[in-house]
């Protein structure tokens, strides 16, 4: 069970995507976990042959539990895979139904054509069901059942999500000494560079202001790069790629913080493609491992709840969080005279056992002086 | 096509944007941010799929014509005849 987050402690097995014997690819997607953050799809890194499965749809499991045995490209084949003890319960988490395991002297099971595609469909194991129609036959109603079991219920997702969160930011407000640094940025050659561009592309290539603030951020870390990092107990370990946490909010309440891959790498276009998609993935409860495991440093914008300032709180083991607020008029001093000005205050909360307020400070420069240039974003 | 047939088409995008909008309750003056909690990215979904739907193309000046639901028939309506 991949930890996707340092708020991770246990995770539910929805659905297998592959079966013991199949070839699975590095990047591959190969199962969907349930996590409080939603459905997660789990990336395999290693190429190779699916040799045993070892955790069975609906089963909670703790996080760095074996899922299954995977014989890598070139390797011998396994003549007896090792048997992994089944996992304890995890902390926190309310024991999983029992789920009778499958019986291979079982006779012929009596599933619908139909009922048997739906459990194919929703990673249910129909060997694992009590049938309730006829003769004991495995029914629709069966098969949807135990797949919402698996599946914790909406409110319940919503209040272990609320329940992470705030053992994340209790840790955090605990153990990291945050130092605070804001700065007002004057945003009108970026709006005017905005507009006009936007009026010339056709509706579906248009960018939102945020792709220009994550750009500026990514490259601004490249200038001061011990932000881009992660504590590791007792030292920091800086991270060579920038992969932003986007905080983006959920529908039904509470937030998750994705990676926006190697974004000081983007084109705005792919940015700007990138973020939609993973707002929209976020949103829809489907994202994969690697982006919750990845980021490197939060972005959180609040402007469009009419926030002027975000103090915001770091996300462990991350060292800093970036904030935005909304986009103000404000009388603006402009080559001596006072002139009427968008301006926007970026905050950064940072790790004081990391940086300080000199690099904190140099960073936000960074990002001022990248936003009066935008066309070389 | 019809001030109703906009009207349906206008809450199918919306449906697209804010899967979990009932649009029987959606209030036609009352802005769809403020009913939705629509942001910056959902509007901008939600042109990008008006465009899809109709071929319409907004531009950013006229957004805020797009607000609400009455707004939204109104505008579509005037595009389609300033295109007739």
């Amino acid at each position: 069970m991949p930890i996707l987050g340092a708020d991770m402690q246990a995770g539910t097995l929805v659905a297998w995507r592959k079966r013991p014997g199949d070839p699975v690819r590095r990047g591959e997607i190969v199962a969907e976990v349930e996590t409080e953050k939603g459905l997660i799809e789990v990336e395999i890194f290693v190429t190779g042959v699916i040799e045993r499965i070892l955790v069975e749809p609906g089963q909670t499991v703790p996080v760095g539990t074996v899922l299954a045995m995977i014989r890598e490209e070139g390797a011998p084949a396994a003549a007896a895979p090792p048997t992994v003890p089944p996992p304890a319960a995890a902390p926190g988490v309310a024991a999983p139904a029992p789920i009778a395991l499958p019986t291979p002297a079982r006779e012929r099971l009596r599933i619908s054509p139909a009922a048997r595609a739906l459990a194919a469909r929703l990673g249910v194991d129909p060997t694992s069901l009590l049938g309730t129609g006829p003769d004991g036959a495995i029914t629709l109603e069966d098969v949807e059942q135990a797949a919402a079991r698996a599946r914790p219920a909406v409110a319940d997702r919503q209040a272990q999500l609320r329940q992470t969160i705030a053992a994340a930011m209790t840790r955090a407000k605990r153990e990291i000494p945050h130092y605070y640094l804001a700065t007002a940025i004057d945003m009108h050659a970026a709006l005017t560079w905005l507009a006009a561009e936007n009026a010339r592309r056709p509706v579906p290539e248009r960018l939102l202001c945020a792709a220009l603030l994550l750009k500026a951020v990514a490259l601004a870390l490249r200038d001061v790069p011990e932000l881009n990092a992660v504590w590791a107990g007792d030292r920091v370990v800086q991270s060579p790629a920038v992969h932003l946490g986007i905080a983006i909010s959920l529908r039904d309440g509470g937030l998750v913080a994705p990676a926006l891959h190697d974004a000081d790498r983007q084109s705005l276009d792919e940015l700007m493609r990138q973020l939609r998609d993973l707002v929209r993935r976020t949103r829809a409860g489907s994202l994969r491992s690697s982006e919750l495991s990845d980021p490197t440093i939060t972005v959180t914008n609040l402007g469009e709840q009419g926030v002027d300032t975000v103090f915001g709180i770091i996300y462990p083991p991350q060292v800093a969080i970036v904030g935005f607020g909304r986009v103000v008029e404000r009388p603006w001093s402009v080559g001596g005279q006072i002139a009427s000005r968008p301006v926007v205050t970026a905050t950064l909360s940072a790790d004081h056992r990391v940086t300080d307020g000199h690099r904190g400070g140099r960073f936000l420069a960074t990002v001022e002086r990248l936003l009066q240039e935008p066309a070389r974003l | 096509m019809t001030r109703d047939e906009l009207r349906a088409t206008v809450l199918g995008c919306l449906g697209e944007v804010a899967p979990e909008a009932d649009p029987a309750r959606i209030k036609p003056d009352v802005s769809f941010r403020d009913q939705l909690d629509l942001d910056s990215m959902d509007f901008l979904n939600f042109v990008i799929a008006l465009h899809q739907a109709l071929g319409v193309d907004v531009p950013e000046i006229d957004y805020p014509k797009l607000a609400t639901l009455d707004g939204c028939v109104a505008y579509l309506a005037d595009a389609a005849a300033r295109r007739a």
